[in-house]
């Protein structure tokens, strides 16, 4: 499998000449083939989020480079980052970030409005992706009255719309329960089955002692990354 | 095409969800447009109805001026001027003010000399003799009087006089009429004790309309205690009167759009920090900054549009078909008798235009570039909220 | 894009509304009958009227095209004025123009 993201003396630092200066990311190798599951542990401000969101594409680094299948991402202006983002990504984020205001059926289509899919092909994926993740019959809820588990489920299902080659999840079992962070590694067996190419950041055992679905692990510590030998 | 319309539902969807809100902005919006819309339809449908209607006005008054106030000018003067050539008739008029200290109201006293034939906003006849007078609307409602009543004046000498009325002006020249009791001119002249050879001033018909300044100018040459007022010259009076420029039109207008640049303002400044987290999801899950702004741009055209078309639709329901109500106090001053307007629609659809410019544009300027200053900043603060 | 579609229908029977207002005003005014225009310049014609029956609380406001120079609203640009009205109504033109001018002692 060819390689589908590798990262070069990769450095963000925030706040750059300021007095709260921080150097989240110091000179990370890290590469991913296609159809690969990798995880990134650590402990919380190690720099997982950083590394996650600049291979996601939301934002640039300080230096280095991000080749995305075989592309240097690192430079591009903001609107082709954009266009990756939408056409490359699906994001599962921590807090799920969902607009709890809108229903269900709303949310799911969020990234698909700026594209010129038209409102009938909107739909039928929706329902499909609905139906896969068992909420179908609560397409008009409102995001605020559904359980832990079931906007997790939302969050999934919004980042599977856009029939993304890579989804990246950040933490994806913080909320979660033991028998839904069971359902949420199902769900991703079944991605990865699919082909799709897997980041999870966690530092959720559950997750990184899965033997089957891991290709790929990673460590990080104070923005650096060290690769672990698999077992 | 997708695109937009996508980004439509969702703005929509946006603005739904916080219903109250939007509601309330649209509320006060929808007011101010409305505030706005009355002044304008009200002034131009007054300054046309003026402006079309004055036309017939004598071509030219002729005043006397005696130390700087209005006089009364001998009728020997008419004589001058008729002589001049280019002149029609010079008919003297006269008419006056009078006082009601139990109302508190203001008449004007006109003086009559023979009945037209044929008047078609006028009920019953001019007064056939010196006991009779002919009144406008205003008058005959506050006094409760119709055809055939009497109605008590106090003369100079005094002396109270009951005057049948002959006459009622009808209710659609209310704003020519209201405040009007016509006599016969004799009586007119015994009641005010006006010296006989004198009138208030002098109506001048002019065959040539385009001589009227100059011969406005020979009168003023031949008799430089007069003072010409031509008809160019009223009606410019009402056309700056209602002009949107002038006085409390200018007076409402202004408070109009200061409540309204508060709302924006409030609007511009306040993007709060859950507006901030959208626009971040958005950018994160793959939007781009142009998409954001387009959705701001939706939401803010959604909410002016509405406010505008309803504002102005109320504010024809309001001036046209409710007599300008709720305008009309504002107009009205100190004025006791207040003449009702039915008007004449007299649409200036330039002006609309004008308004609609005026308020929707900063509105959507003011939904946009505080969003903008969100839009265009990385999205990976969301990763980490 | 039910949402889409009902805004669309809104604003689309706000605007043939209000368009069917603005229309009925313009053939109302292009209407004589509706207007009186002929009738009400008959009766001004008649009365040799010159002013509106608006303001009935001063001599000034009653007429304004006739009111003589001095009245208060005319001596502008400065003057406060008693009445409401006056702030609504613009000052008219000063004419006749009068200047002042000077000669010295024995110049012609």
């Amino acid at each position: 499998m060819p390689t589908l993201i590798e990262t070069k003396d990769l450095c963000k630092i925030y706040n750059r000449h300021k007095p709260d200066e921080l150097q989240a990311l110091s000179d990370v190798a890290f590469s991913i083939d296609q159809g690969q599951v990798a995880v990134l542990k650590g402990p919380s401000g190690s720099g997982k989020t950083s590394l996650l969101s600049l291979i996601g594409c939301m934002a640039r680094p300080t230096s280095g480079s991000i080749r995305l299948a075989d592309k240097d991402v690192a430079k591009l202006p903001e609107r082709f980052l954009a266009e990756l983002r939408r056409d490359l990504f699906g994001f599962i984020f921590q807090q799920f970030n969902l607009m709890r205001e809108l229903s269900l059926f709303d949310n799911i289509l969020l990234p698909l409005y700026p594209t010129e899919i038209s409102g009938k092909e909107m739909k039928s994926r929706a329902d499909e992706i609905l139906r896969q993740l068992e909420l179908g019959d609560r397409k008009q809820q409102k995001v605020k009255q559904l359980s832990g588990g079931e906007q997790q489920r939302v969050a999934i299902a919004r980042a599977l719309i856009n029939q993304p080659e890579i989804i990246i999840a950040d933490e994806p079992t913080a909320h979660l329960d033991r028998a839904l962070t069971e359902e949420l590694l199902t769900i991703l067996a079944r991605l990865k089955q699919n082909g799709k190419t897997i980041i999870i950041a966690t530092h959720d055992p559950a997750i990184y002692q899965q033997q089957e679905l891991i290709d790929r692990s990673y460590l990080m510590h104070d923005g650096n990354l060290l690769e672990v030998e698999r077992l | 095409m997708a695109r937009r319309l996508n980004i439509l539902e969702h703005a929509l969807s946006s603005l739904l969800r916080r219903k109250q809100k939007n509601l309330a902005i649209i509320v006060v919006y929808t007011l101010t447009v409305a505030t706005i819309a009355s002044v304008l339809f009200l002034t131009q449908s007054l300054r046309s109805e003026a402006v079309n209607v004055l036309a017939a006005a004598p071509d030219i008054v002729v005043q006397r001026l005696a130390a700087g106030r209005h006089d009364l000018i001998p009728i020997a003067d008419a004589e001058q001027i008729r002589r001049m050539p280019g002149v029609g008739k010079v008919e003297p008029r006269v008419w006056g003010y009078y006082y009601d200290s139990l109302k508190k109201v203001n008449f004007t006293l006109m003086g009559v000399k023979d009945s037209p034939t044929n008047l078609p906003l006028l009920q019953g006849t001019f007064p056939a003799n010196n006991e009779q007078c002919t009144l406008g609307k205003g008058i005959a409602e506050a006094y409760g009087v119709t055809i055939g009543d009497s109605l008590v004046l106090v003369d100079s000498s005094n002396s109270s006089k009951l005057y049948q009325v002959s006459g009622l002006f009808i209710a659609d020249s209310e704003l020519l009429t209201n405040d009007l009791i016509l006599l016969q001119e004799a009586e007119l002249r015994r009641f005010f004790k006006l010296p006989d050879g004198r009138a208030t001033d002098l109506a001048v018909e002019v065959y040539n309309q385009r001589e009227v300044a100059t011969l406005a100018k020979k009168i003023k040459l031949a008799l430089p205690d007069s003072r010409p007022i031509g008809k160019t010259e009223i009606l410019h009076t009402y056309d700056t009167v209602f002009n949107w420029r002038s006085g409390i039109m200018l007076t409402l207008f202004a408070s109009a759009l200061i409540a309204f640049c508060i709302l924006a303002w409030d609007k511009a400044t306040g993007i709060s920090a859950d507006e901030k987290r959208e626009i971040g999801i958005l950018k994160a899950i793959g939007w781009d900054t142009n998409d954001v702004l387009l959705l701001k741009f939706w939401e803010g055209l959604a909410i002016s549009l509405t406010a505008f078309l309803l504002g102005a639709i109320i504010a024809y329901l309001h001036v046209f078909f409710y007599g300008a109500g709720l305008l009309a106090p504002v107009l009205q001053g100190w004025s006791v008798l207040f003449p009702q307007f039915n008007l004449t629609p007299a649409i200036d659809l330039y002006q609309l235009f004008v308004l609609a410019l005026l308020t929707i544009v900063p509105y959507i300027a003011c939904t946009i570039v505080p969003a903008w200053k969100t839009a265009v900043t990385d999205p990976d603060s969301v990763m980490r909220s | 894009m039910p949402r889409t579609r009902l805004f669309v229908l809104f604003i689309t029977a706000l605007t043939l509304l209000l368009a069917v207002l603005l229309a009925q005003g313009i053939r109302q005014a292009a209407n004589p009958s509706f207007s009186q225009r002929a009738e009400k310049k008959a009766l001004v014609a008649t009365l040799g009227l010159t002013d509106l029956s608006i303001w009935s609380e001063a001599r000034y406001t009653r007429h304004p095209s006739q009111a003589d120079l001095f009245t208060p609203f005319q001596d502008y640009p400065g003057a406060f004025d008693h009445f409401p009205a006056g702030s609504i109504i613009a000052p008219g033109q000063p004419k006749p123009q009068t200047t002042l001018s000077f000669k010295q002692r024995g110049e012609q």
